[in-house]
């Protein structure tokens, strides 16, 4: 099981964790028609590096954005997303 | 024998064994040759290893709910009691019927069951029954197992597995340099390899240093488990480890028989060791043809000379030592056959054959008598009654790779060795510079000569899967199932590997290798659940007034992890019964129902109402203070996913509800809008579903117990008003999910007893969610799960015209595709039965039985004052056709009923029992 650094607790345990969604998954809420479909169900899903949107749902319950590769399971960088994470 | 003498039973027969056997060692010291009968074909088959690796001699240990199937009689210390049986054989394991298999071997063809796959159905029922009777493992136990499983996590900086020198060597460095060690070895005793070989180290007898080695480990803080394998390695060097606290099927003495344990290591030393590989020729399988280096072990560890007529037969010098260990015990080495080129073992002192190969071995289920051998070209027997075969080693890479390392190809060894490791794992030993080998294993013979032993995958069901195209090891791993047994192919996968690169033309490393996944070892289910079993194998959650439920003995239904009352039975009731006199209480009189698991959540802020606007697809700002209205919220694609109410308790403050079920997606929702859709409002959301108690009154008479109990007028529908209830401060908000003028009263779960007995010392009906889903089936509200599914629009569940003309939410930026124009998508109806009889719960909508199904039932009810069958469901294109007549058909369960299709409003379209 992953150790995934979470911006506020540090390394935890990728069981507290949830993944949530790809970052290009998430259709602001002014997208134009076209660009939301392609969004929702058009996405690039490469092998390889992406960014993921995480929770750190059975901890302090911080969102984060993760770089990882999806194949060697290496973590390139997290970061804390949202007005409700913390410093 | 002396008085350490232990007393067991294999196949009923009561047997001895001397203290520190495994059971193959003491069955072999019996004279026990035939141990089992193969998956496949029923062959008879013996011992052939000393290790985990074991694929032959599988017995079932145990009596009642500890009986263990499957397990390998080479990894089993014999304890006081044991009961041993041999597996898949009937009558007996002697005479067993299924043997006759062998001679029909060739009706069960390599990829047999891929074939049968692509036959006509119906042959595959027929042959599946016979399959399954006559190729089995042990039986699982049908009783519950009576002991427990204990778990354990740990932390430590060096985890290093296996405790031969190289491990020892490495925990010992590890812990002077200070480090948190643990080190785990899968057998009873420290370094198994110095009990093979005996050889001195560091000037003391191996046994001996290796005890001293581990006392030293411990006396600086290090642990030192035996009997525990470590089963997987996973990123960040994340170990499971099973350890052994009994023997299988022993009587634990503390009730606990394994532990679990799941390490975080800083780094992992992987001192793994290796296995030997078999030599195929024909009858390899036969018991009495064993592993070289095991049977060194039996006879140098356990005092056990497995034959007195032997022929060793090796690729290599490992074997000399085995042949050297026979003659010292007083066994006659009859051959030894080397494959290499004259002068390898010439000045052993040993009849030794150069360019020589076993062709053929001689003899039945008990045991071999000749081996005809291949001497660089003439064929010649040698009598014998035990086989010693070496044909290389095999490191034992699996940890490595599990955790996604990468192998490289040894030519010295020929063999896979340990390459880069993804994470801080380092291998050591023999597992990382396995001694030098000529070939991964002379594959000459073709029939009957078995390279997956536990599986029955012979050397020609390669060449055959190969002949017809399965070329890749991935293929043909799973067309022959090569490798997929419980020993994962531990002793046979590198010769089947050598075979097809034979064939294809190209080396070993070329044709690669699949990839070796967790467990390495077989572990008990029971070890994986830990103490999470029964009742406990979830968490319950109860709500506030658990206990006063409890008191009225309910039938409970377990609503998520939420323990709910159902119904509260009076008397001799059925369940149907009083959920039936509990909704006519609320129809003609009032009742009252816990509602206190529904989502809540509280949205304050000034950008309070641009939020709610967007996670809401009606409106909200338009809500005066103290007013409040149902709502639902859709995903990014515009579909309903869960509804509520949203009540405006202050200008700026909100109480939002929504379903019990959905509780925890909704949480994780509104924070992911709030933080990653609408980052810059000014608002804030806190879920208050447990802080707040709810209790909902419903009926008739309601609005009078309301206006009794709070001391004045009641609020009138979907409006809020503050009260106090038995002096507790609460919200009394007017809203009904019943069809009946009713309230849901919100107030501090704190005070929840104190609250529900001030209103039912009026008089109201405690109903559960039996009588609440007949209620709200006749009224037409939809819940959360069957009818609000996520796959229907607001427009599609008949909510369209309350949603939000002016856009904004969630999911409005992509309602017009194209797919949602389809008049056939589904939409939300009411059914009625027409002949009576009642309409199954989650059958299928067809205009005739037999045609395709157009919709289905998503609620069954009644008319709860008149009786008569009635449902909602979805169907396609439903809304415009009330009216139709169809079927509801279920026909796993036998049963329909004749529908028609109405508005879903069942009982008071015009909502006028709202209003007092």
């Amino acid at each position: 099981m992953k150790l995934i650094p979470c911006p506020h607790c540090g390394n935890r345990a990728q069981a507290e964790f949830v993944y949530e969604r790809t970052a290009d998954s998430v259709v602001p809420l002014d997208a134009e028609p076209d660009a939301a479909v392609a969004a929702l169900f058009a996405r690039a899903n490469p092998r390889g590096v992406e960014e993921e949107i995480w929770r750190h749902t059975y901890g302090c319950g911080s969102w984060m954005l993760i770089r990882r590769d999806r194949v060697s399971h290496a973590i390139e960088w997290v970061k804390p997303l949202g007005p409700e994470a913390l410093p | 024998m002396n008085a350490a003498t232990i007393n067991f039973t294999f196949d009923g027969k009561a047997l001895r064994a001397r203290p520190g056997q495994t059971l193959a060692a003491a069955l072999l010291d019996n004279g026990t040759k035939l141990v089992g009968r193969s998956f496949k074909y029923h062959r008879p088959r013996g011992i052939l290893s000393a290790g985990v690796e074991e694929p032959n001699a599988l017995v079932t240990v145990g009596t009642g709910g500890r009986t263990e199937p499957n397990t390998r009689a080479t990894d089993l210390f014999v304890y006081e009691g044991l009961v041993a049986t041999s597996q898949n054989r009937w009558p007996s394991l002697s005479s067993d019927l299924g043997s006759a298999l062998q001679l029909v071997a060739k009706a069960l063809p390599a990829g047999f069951y891929y074939k049968t796959f692509f036959g006509p159905p119906k042959l595959w029922l027929f042959y599946e029954k016979f399959i399954r009777r006559a190729a089995g493992l042990g039986p699982a136990p049908t009783e519950i197992d009576p002991d427990r499983y204990a778990t354990r996590a740990a932390f430590c900086d060096v985890l290093v597995v296996g405790s031969g020198p190289a491990g020892l060597i490495a925990a010992r460095d590890a812990v002077h340099a200070g480090k948190k060690v643990i080190l785990v070895e899968q057998d009873a005793k420290l370094a198994p390899s110095l009990l093979r070989d005996p050889h001195e180290i560091e000037s003391k007898p191996g046994a001996a240093w290796a005890e001293d080695v581990a006392a030293e480990i411990r006396a600086n803080g290090g642990k030192v488990l035996t009997r525990t394998s470590a089963s997987g390695l996973w990123d960040d060097q994340f170990i499971c480890l099973s350890e052994k606290l009994v023997e299988p099927g022993q009587v634990p003495a503390n009730g606990f028989t394994q532990r679990y344990w799941h390490v975080r290591a800083g780094e992992v030393v992987l001192a793994t060791g290796v296995i030997e590989r078999p030599l195929t020729f024909a009858n390899n399988d036969r018991p009495g043809v064993m592993l070289s280096q095991a049977v060194r072990t039996y006879v140098n560890r356990f005092g056990v000379v497995p034959g007195q007529r032997v022929v060793v037969a090796t690729t290599g010098d490992d074997a000399y030592l085995t042949a050297q260990a026979l003659r010292d015990a007083g066994a006659e080495v009859v051959a030894v056959l080397d494959s290499r080129a004259a002068p390898a073992g010439q000045d052993s002192g040993f009849a030794v054959f150069n360019s020589a190969v076993p062709v053929t071995a001689k003899g039945g289920k008990n045991g071999v008598t000749a081996l005809v051998a291949n001497l660089g070209g003439t064929e010649r027997t040698f009598a014998c009654d035990l086989i010693a075969m070496s044909g290389g080693f095999t490191p034992l890479v699996h940890l490595h790779m599990q955790a996604g390392g990468k192998l490289d190809w040894d030519e010295a060894a020929q063999a896979f060795v340990p390459g880069a490791s993804r994470w801080n794992v380092r291998t050591v030993g023999l597992a990382a510079e396995p001694a030098p080998a000529e070939t991964v294993g002379a594959t000459g013979v073709a029939k009957q000569a078995f390279v997956d032993f536990q599986n029955d995958v012979t050397v020609a069901d390669l060449d055959l899967a190969w002949r017809e195209g399965y070329r890749s090891v991935e293929h043909l791993k799973r067309y022959t199932t090569l490798g997929m047994a419980t020993d994962q192919g531990k002793t046979g996968n590198m010769a089947a590997l050598d075979r097809i690169a034979r064939r294809e033309g190209m080396t070993v490393p070329e044709a690669g290798l699949t990839t070796f996944r967790p467990p390495h070892t077989p572990v008990s289910m029971g070890a994986l659940a830990g103490l999470a079993t029964g009742e406990h194998a979830q968490p319950t959650r109860r709500p506030a007034l658990y206990d006063l439920h409890a008191a009225k003995d309910p039938i409970w239904l377990n609503a998520g992890y939420w323990k709910r009352p159902r119904a509260y039975p009076v008397g001799a009731e059925t369940l149907a019964q009083a959920g039936l006199r509990e909704a006519r209480a609320v129809r003609s009189s009032v009742g009252m129902c816990d509602v206190s698991t529904l989502a809540k959540f509280e949205v304050q802020g000034p950008d309070a109402v641009q939020y709610l606007e967007r996670v809401c697809q009606t409106s909200v700002g338009k809500l005066a203070v103290g007013r409040g209205r149902y709502t639902f919220m859709a995903r990014e694609d515009s579909l309903v996913f869960d509804d509520g109410t949203v009540w405006r308790l202050e200008e700026n403050r909100f109480l939002l509800t929504s379903s019990t079920g959905g509780a925890s997606r909704m949480a994780t929702w509104l924070s992911y809008v709030r933080n990653h859709l609408c980052a810059d409002l000014k608002v804030s959301l806190v879920c208050v579903q447990e802080h707040y108690a709810a209790i909902a009154v419903a009926g008739p008479k309601s609005s009078a117990v309301m206006a009794k109990l709070t001391g004045a007028e009641s609020p009138r529908h979907m409006s809020v008003v503050d009260a106090r209830i038995a002096g507790i401060p609460a919200w009394v908000m007017a809203a009904s999910f019943s069809g009946e003028r009713a309230f849901e009263v919100h107030f501090d779960a704190a005070h929840a007893e104190a609250v529900w007995n001030a209103i039912e010392a009026e008089g109201c009906t405690p109903y559960g969610l039996e009588a609440m889903e007949l209620l709200r089936i006749e009224k037409g509200h939809m819940v959360v799960g069957p009818d609000i599914d996520g796959r229907l629009t607001a427009e599609e569940l008949g909510l369209g015209k309350m949603v939000n003309k002016a856009g904004g939410w969630i999911g409005a930026s992509t309602l017009h595709r194209p797919a949602f124009v389809d008049p056939l998508r589904k939409q939300f109806v009411g059914l009625e039965a027409i002949d009576g009889g009642s309409i199954p719960e989650g059958s299928m909508l067809v205009r005739w039985i037999g045609g395709e199904a157009e919709g289905h039932v998503t609620g069954s009810g009644l008319r709860v004052l008149e009786g008569g069958s009635i449902a909602i469901g979805h169907l396609k294109g439903g809304h415009k056709r009330h009216g139709e007549e169809l079927y509801a058909y279920s026909p796993t369960r036998k049963q329909k009923a004749k529908v028609r299709v109405t508005s879903p409003h069942c009982y008071d379209p015009a909502g006028e029992r709202y209003r007092d």
